[in-house]
């Protein structure tokens, strides 16, 4: 009968990715609620020093996948190594970050195993020793409660929502050989963007402009600057070309979870609100006061964008 | 070279949903169908490629009826056919399912890429496309905003957290697409015309040589217990003042000294 949980955890230039600390969390919260152990699995190269990290969030067991062929993510590489770890294990659960790595290994990884999928969940709960797990449908426009039939359950979560909680443990490491197998993929070359860019949907505060910017970002790009905050777009002022597409926050584009995120110039269009309606807390800048995004907001300021905005920023200058 | 584009029929981003009486799915009447916006580039990207290469585009869809709309839309699109796998015993399957289905009809067609939607907007699942190239034991690369095919073998631009990697396979391989991956023309009057003699092929599940039991609504994995709408939010609360600073002072009062957000 299969019992325990797995955490897959996320590594990328020599470190381990914010995610991971919230997968295997999640998966300490999820075994205890279980009674089962929780063994986190971390693949790379030359990744030793990474159990120490990993320990501080309390896994009984680590499995340390190290090959010259895990240095960098290939699908098929992580699919193998974890399929035959999963395989030999027998885990009843499988937490994973549902990043651009998660959400591309998830679905080859059940299908390999034949297990169903929870992607994207904002929540796991518990009951009576059967998961629920929660996850917006239709870009955020609906929340499912769904259950998995059978074992192994692979539950992808949402990054940047559940919390990382320290729970230090003296958890047991293991070099488990490994074998990465076939692989039809070679990763070339990383392109990161240049400067200390923040990825939106790991920021904790998105400064987001739409149709009201006329394509002028410098003062929502001031105002995220003095709070350390992602700039976001809705997706009219992506098609206008203003802002690249990775900036685009909505039901096509990102979806986003930010303790903070303050929406200028944004009128509120169904499928914006669906890409960012599970921010903790949501400021809306408008000159129009029957704009719908107020609808959805915490905090609400009519008025131009262009005068409130670098008003907002130098109130913000003052804290520091 | 032959391409296969993977193409569902979604509600438009631009429609509310509402959640039917059941609780467990949502109303479908007063809803506008259209081709997963996703797909479009999926649709787009393998035409252009064609354009420059010659070959072949094959639409492939499995829902019911109406799902040939989506179809027909690619084909007008300039796409050369269609295959529809329709039948009652598929509708309801699962992201499992659904790629089995795919998969098995894949085997059939001539086939040196395969390229879809990174996701349906609909149930959001991220996972049709990556079980299909399992299933086909061939490479998958996702969410892609630049692609080039060259030689036997596709190197292809994929967007993480913070940039691209980019990745090369040997094909056949399949792909799903990313947002700056092209701009979807738009099907012409001549298109809609054409798209009308090209043939779509229907399947069944029998078709396919699937069993019938091992699809639809009542062999799903992943049961929906119920649906919500999100949870409501407080009233907002307006943050008034003579000039822009009182506002603004107003704002960060709430939001620095009340809620220590910032």
């Amino acid at each position: 009968m299969a019992q325990g949980v797995f955490a897959i955890t996320e590594q990328r230039d020599g470190e381990l990715r914010k995610v991971s600390f919230e997968v295997v969390s999640e998966g300490r919260r999820v075994a205890d609620g279980l009674g089962a152990d929780l063994t986190a699995v971390v693949l790379g190269s030359g990744i030793e020093g990474f159990a120490e990290e990993l320990k501080k969030y309390g896994p009984d067991k680590i499995l340390v996948a190290d090959d010259a062929a895990l240095a960098d993510y290939t699908t098929e590489a992580y699919t193998n190594v974890l399929a035959e770890l999963i395989q030999s294990s027998d885990p009843a659960v499988i937490i994973t970050g549902a990043s651009a790595q998660g959400k591309d290994l998830s679905g080859r990884l059940a299908a390999r195993l034949d297990a169903g999928v929870a992607m994207d969940c904002t929540e796991i709960k518990l009951d009576n020793g059967n998961l629920i797990y929660t996850r917006p449908m239709f870009g955020g426009k609906i929340v499912a409660d769904v259950e998995i039939e059978g074992s192994p359950q692979i539950v992808a979560i949402r990054p940047n929502v559940m919390d990382a909680v320290e729970n230090s443990k003296e958890s047991a490491i293991e070099k488990p050989a490994v074998q990465t197998g076939d692989v039809k993929t070679k990763n070339i070359e990383m392109k990161m963007e240049t400067g200390a860019k923040l990825e939106l949907t790991e920021a904790d505060i998105i400064v987001s402009g739409g149709r009201g910017t006329g394509g002028d970002y410098a003062a929502i790009e001031e105002l995220a600057n003095e709070l350390g905050a992602a700039v976001g777009a809705s997706r009219s002022a992506v098609d206008e070309g203003w802002r690249p597409h990775s900036d685009q926050v909505g039901q096509t584009g990102k979806t986003v979870s930010p303790t903070l995120y303050v929406a200028c110039g944004i009128s509120g269009a169904i499928q914006h609100l669906a890409g960012m309606s599970t921010s903790k807390y949501i400021v809306a800048i408008n000159k129009d006061a029957e704009a719908p995004i107020f609808s959805k907001a915490d905090f609400g300021i009519v008025g131009d964008l262009f005068e409130m905005v670098p008003a907002i920023a130098a109130e913000v200058k003052k804290l520091k | 070279m032959d391409i296969v584009v993977l193409v569902k029929q979604v509600p438009d981003t631009e429609s509310l949903v509402q959640i039917g009486d059941d609780g467990v799915s949502i109303k479908t009447q007063d809803i506008k169908w259209i081709m997963n916006p996703y797909d479009e580039l999926a649709v787009e990207e393998a035409l252009q490629i064609k354009e420059a290469q010659g070959g072949t585009v094959t639409i492939l869809s499995l829902g019911p009826e109406k799902t040939v709309e989506a179809i027909r839309t690619a084909l007008a699109m300039g796409a050369d056919q269609g295959v529809h796998i329709c039948d009652p015993a598929a509708e309801g399957s699962d992201a499992l399912a659904t790629a089995k289905l795919l998969a098995a009809a894949l085997k059939d067609l001539p086939c040196d890429l395969i390229i879809a939607g990174q996701r349906a907007v609909d149930e959001d699942n991220y996972q049709v496309a990556a079980a299909v190239a399992e299933f086909m034991g061939i490479p998958q690369i996702s969410m892609v905003n630049k692609a080039e095919v060259f030689d036997g073998k596709i190197t292809c631009h994929r967007t993480i957290e913070g940039g691209t990697a980019v990745v090369e396979a040997s094909l056949p391989a399949l792909f799903t697409t990313q947002r700056g991956l092209n701009e979807p023309r738009y099907a012409s009057l001549p298109g809609i015309m054409k798209a009308k003699k090209k043939t779509v092929d229907v399947k069944t599940v029998a078709d396919l040589g699937i069993d019938s039991g091992s699809v639809g609504a009542a062999n799903r994995k992943i049961k929906i217990k119920a649906l919500n709408l999100p949870p409501e939010r407080q009233a907002v609360r307006m943050i008034d003042g003579e000039a822009a600073a009182d506002k603004a002072a107003g704002l960060l009062k709430i939001l620095h000294d009340e809620m220590k957000i910032i």
